[in-house]
């Protein structure tokens, strides 16, 4: 009955639900549960899954990709270009050093040499999966530790290329030739070195030309068809075709995703493919954690606990060692020090990989192999609990030094504005914003103007705002300012119910239509309102009464007191019942009150006291004040 | 404990190192309103029931100002102009500020020499405040030699930190039970023995 693949969904799904949601409600993270749900139904406690953990974890790191997929949709290319020195020099440092140490430290161990070599790759590799999720979960991503973080794990991800290539090297010479019963022979292997780079050279620029020239093409059409099934489809097809090619050429598909992600990232798309996939990736990279968590072999553990205790420590505080110094190079600040050191700590999922492929090759026996992947994967699951010290205990106490007196950086212009609906209104907000340099997410449902806008150079995405998910992953979560330049008063309700029910500390400016459309707003406890014909119509009038022979600043004035009063009245009409006698009788007896009003201040600009800058009044005061000092 | 009110005019304070300085420290201090006019009042409609509601409500009124054409910004003079009103103000009736303490704190980028009759600018900062002098006579109120933070061009970051810690200090003392004809007989509120700076 185990093998039933319906039974074995039900064990994971319900594996996760359990233990994630217990994980969250005690504060801890998302990745513990399910490392922790997978030990659970692991071989060893209630042993629902057996051996076929290996290749749910083959399948499951189909997450890794489509994780990458979405880190590159958020990285445009020439971020990527300026973050170069970085990922060379942080991540060359890092495996550089990682791979020295733990080589000394394996051979002094008394493993063959080549055996420690095959262990100090394993080592010198970080878990993307586990890192990046961990850094997204809490918004990090954007600091200092998060771009270095995520720098390292690049860098890595493209060394394990040369990595697998090199571990075949290390069997030939010693047996000459080798049964290569490795899965992943490839296309390339039978080709001249020259002709592999050239290959993969080729398939990354046929990503670059493809991502401008067919897909997005192809999302456009996908778009119009207004299903949209479709574009989770084609989301689908994108990532899928990407791996495909990679691994036919022998890369790493999840590089491949990265970098399909990057080049559709200043596409009107980006939004759409990441509300997309988000859910999909999250529930396989669970899918991966559980599987890492399955994978425990406890009785390699049971055998041996000293040994593979104090390896898992030594390896632990080694890789922490090297994370630290690299972070002390890159002159990190000591808070963002110590959280790149913890979250980088662990040995990632591409040892799973390394190891496996060095033991078909016979450079380790399968002791080496298990004691290993074991250390890997108690690592990976130490790394959010050490996270989690880290935040209660140590951070606490370093806290970042305020520097004194810092003048105006409150008009911060990283805080993120979304602005839904680019027609002619939302147009004029976002032109003025952006000649202040404070550049807005904007957001627009037509896709024929959509196309057009970024011909003009704006940049414009494609998507439906009502949809909570899409505006998640537009960035609602970060947003200080959502403006709704929409004039579709249904689809305006919509959006204002979803983003004060889920994101309420996101403040809400919107374009009314009319009179009616506001009070409606105002009671949903709305204030930003913008009637859109406010304004215009005011100063149509005032130009009228200037040619009737009003002074100019006078009336300028006295706009100024109409808005007011007008602004004041409609928060006060708002609650009153709209049926139609009674609003009636209370507006009238509002407009009456504020024509009263605009007459007397007209008034108020008459100097009607003139003469007394002569009286004999004014003439006592002083010359009392002059007796009195 | 005497409430301050400082009314606060610059048109272009985010680029004031001088008033950036003076402010950010003093801005939420408890006992003071710092009133930004140049934020309230952007389009120069100023609120005169709740300006004068304001003054009625504080016993020292600050006239914060950068010093601009040997005078004040405009929304600050329009501000005189329009909440001071005749029979609130000043006239028979106009008692409403009586006995309230005002003063200018000034910031200029021309040094306290250059202002006297040997200097470019003929007069001294004292003789260019006289309206100010006389608009506080006509309300009934005391006035105050300035506080004047000068030569701003020339003062490095850590002497304005230093500005910024004397104003603090001045507020303090005006806050507390300081004899105001203690204070009159020097020509700028720097000089007091109170606040001498090292």
């Amino acid at each position: 009955m185990t093998g039933s693949i319906l039974f074995q969904a039900i064990v994971f799904l319900a594996g996760a639900i359990i233990c994630v949601s217990i994980a969250k409600r005690l504060g801890l993270s998302s990745v513990l549960g399910y490392l922790l749900a997978g030990v659970l139904i692991g071989p060893y406690v209630l042993g629902f899954i057996g051996e076929s953990g290996q290749d749910i974890l083959h399948f499951a790191e189909f997450g890794v990709v489509v994780m990458l997929f979405l880190i590159g949709l958020e990285i445009d290319p020439m971020n990527f270009w300026k973050m170069r020195k970085t990922i060379l020099g942080m991540g060359g440092i890092q495996v550089t050093m990682t791979m020295l140490l733990s080589y000394a430290l394996f051979l002094f161990l008394g493993f063959e040499w080549k055996v420690s070599l095959v262990f100090s790759m394993a080592v010198a590799l970080s878990s993307t999966a586990i890192a990046l999720q961990t850094i997204k979960e809490k918004g990090l991503m954007q600091t200092t530790f998060g771009t270095s973080s995520f720098s390292v794990l690049l860098f890595q991800d493209i060394i394990v290329i040369f990595m697998l290539g090199a571990i075949p090297l290390l069997s030939r010479t010693e047996t000459g030739v080798v049964e290569n019963h490795s899965e992943h022979a490839n296309l390339l292997d039978n080709l001249p070195l020259g002709f592999q780079t050239l290959a993969i050279i080729l398939s990354v620029a046929l990503i670059i030309v493809a991502g401008r020239f067919l897909i997005v093409p192809m999302l456009r059409k996908v778009a119009k068809t207004g299903v949209r099934e479709l574009l989770i489809a084609a989301a689908f097809l994108i990532v899928f075709g990407i791996s495909f090619l990679m691994e036919y050429v022998g890369l790493s598909p999840a590089l491949g995703a990265f970098l399909g992600g990057v080049v559709l990232s200043n596409s009107e798309f980006k939004h759409e493919l990441e509300s997309t996939l988000e859910p999909f990736k999250s529930l396989l990279l669970g899918l991966f954690f559980m599987a890492v968590g399955a994978s425990i072999n406890f009785l390699v553990i049971a055998e041996s606990p000293l040994t593979i205790g104090g390896l898992l420590i030594v390896i632990i505080l080694l890789k922490a060692l090297v994370l630290f110094i690299t972070g002390h190079i890159f002159k990190l600040k000591l808070d963002q020090k110590i959280l790149f050191t913890f979250s980088l700590a662990q040995i990632g999922e591409f040892a799973f990989v390394l190891l496996s492929f060095a033991f078909n090759l016979n450079i380790l026996d399968r002791d080496q192999m298990d004691m290993m992947l074991v250390i890997t994967a108690l690592t990976m699951t130490l790394t959010p609990i050490i996270g989690m010290i880290n935040e209660r205990l140590v951070l606490p106490k370093i806290g970042t030094k305020e520097s004194i007196q810092r003048p105006m950086d409150h008009i911060a212009k990283s805080q993120k504005i979304i602005l839904v609906g680019f027609g002619h209104f939302g147009n004029t907000v976002g032109r003025f914003l952006r000649s202040h340099g404070v550049e807005t997410t904007i957001l627009d449902h037509d896709s024929n103007r959509v196309d057009f806008l970024r011909k003009m150079g704006f940049e414009v995405y494609y998507g439906d705002a009502t949809r909570l998910d899409l505006l998640e992953s537009a960035g609602i979560a970060e947003a200080k300012i959502l403006i709704c330049a929409i004039d579709n008063p249904d689809a305006t309700r919509k959006i204002t119910n979803i983003v004060k029910s889920n994101y309420p500390h996101v403040e809400l400016m919107i374009r009314v239509k009319d009179r009616y459309e506001a009070y409606e707003l105002l009671n949903m406890g709305i204030d930003n309102i913008y009637r859109e014909t406010l304004e215009t119509s005011l100063t149509l009038a005032k130009d009228v009464l200037s040619k009737m022979g009003f002074r100019k600043y006078t009336l300028n004035r006295q706009a100024h007191k109409f808005i007011q009063y007008d602004e004041s009245i409609l928060r006060r009409l708002a609650k009153e019942p709209k049926d139609e006698k009674n609003y009636i009788f209370k507006a009238r007896q509002e407009l009456e009150q504020q024509e009263k009003f605009l007459n007397k201040d007209l008034e108020r600009g008459i100097v009607a006291y003139d003469q007394h800058w002569d009286s004999e009044a004014i003439r006592e005061t002083l010359q009392n004040n002059e007796e009195n000092t | 404990m005497k409430k301050i009110l400082i009314l606060f005019s610059h048109p272009k304070f985010e680029s004031s190192r001088a008033n950036t300085a003076l402010v950010y420290p003093i801005k939420d201090k408890a006992g003071v309103t710092f009133h930004d006019l140049y934020e309230h009042y952007p389009d120069f409609h100023i609120d005169v029931p709740a300006e004068k509601e304001l003054l009625k409500q504080h016993d020292v009124i600050i006239w914060h100002h950068p010093l601009y054409w040997f005078s004040c910004p405009p929304l600050m003079k329009q501000w005189m102009d329009m909440v001071l009103e005749y029979n609130w103000a000043y006239g028979p009736k106009g008692n409403a500020l009586e006995s309230k303490i005002c003063l200018n704190v000034i910031t200029a980028g021309g040094s306290r020499d250059l202002y006297c009759s040997a200097g470019t600018n003929t007069y001294s900062v004292n003789e260019f405040l006289r309206p100010f002098e006389q608009t506080v006579k006509l309300c009934r109120m005391a006035f105050l030699p300035p506080y004047a933070v000068m030569g701003t061009y020339r003062l490095k970051n850590e002497e304005l930190l230093q500005h910024g810690r004397q104003y603090m200090a001045l507020i303090d003392l005006l806050q507390g039970n300081v004899a105001i004809d203690d204070l009159k007989g020097y020509a700028f509120l720097n000089d007091i023995p109170q606040l001498k700076m090292d």
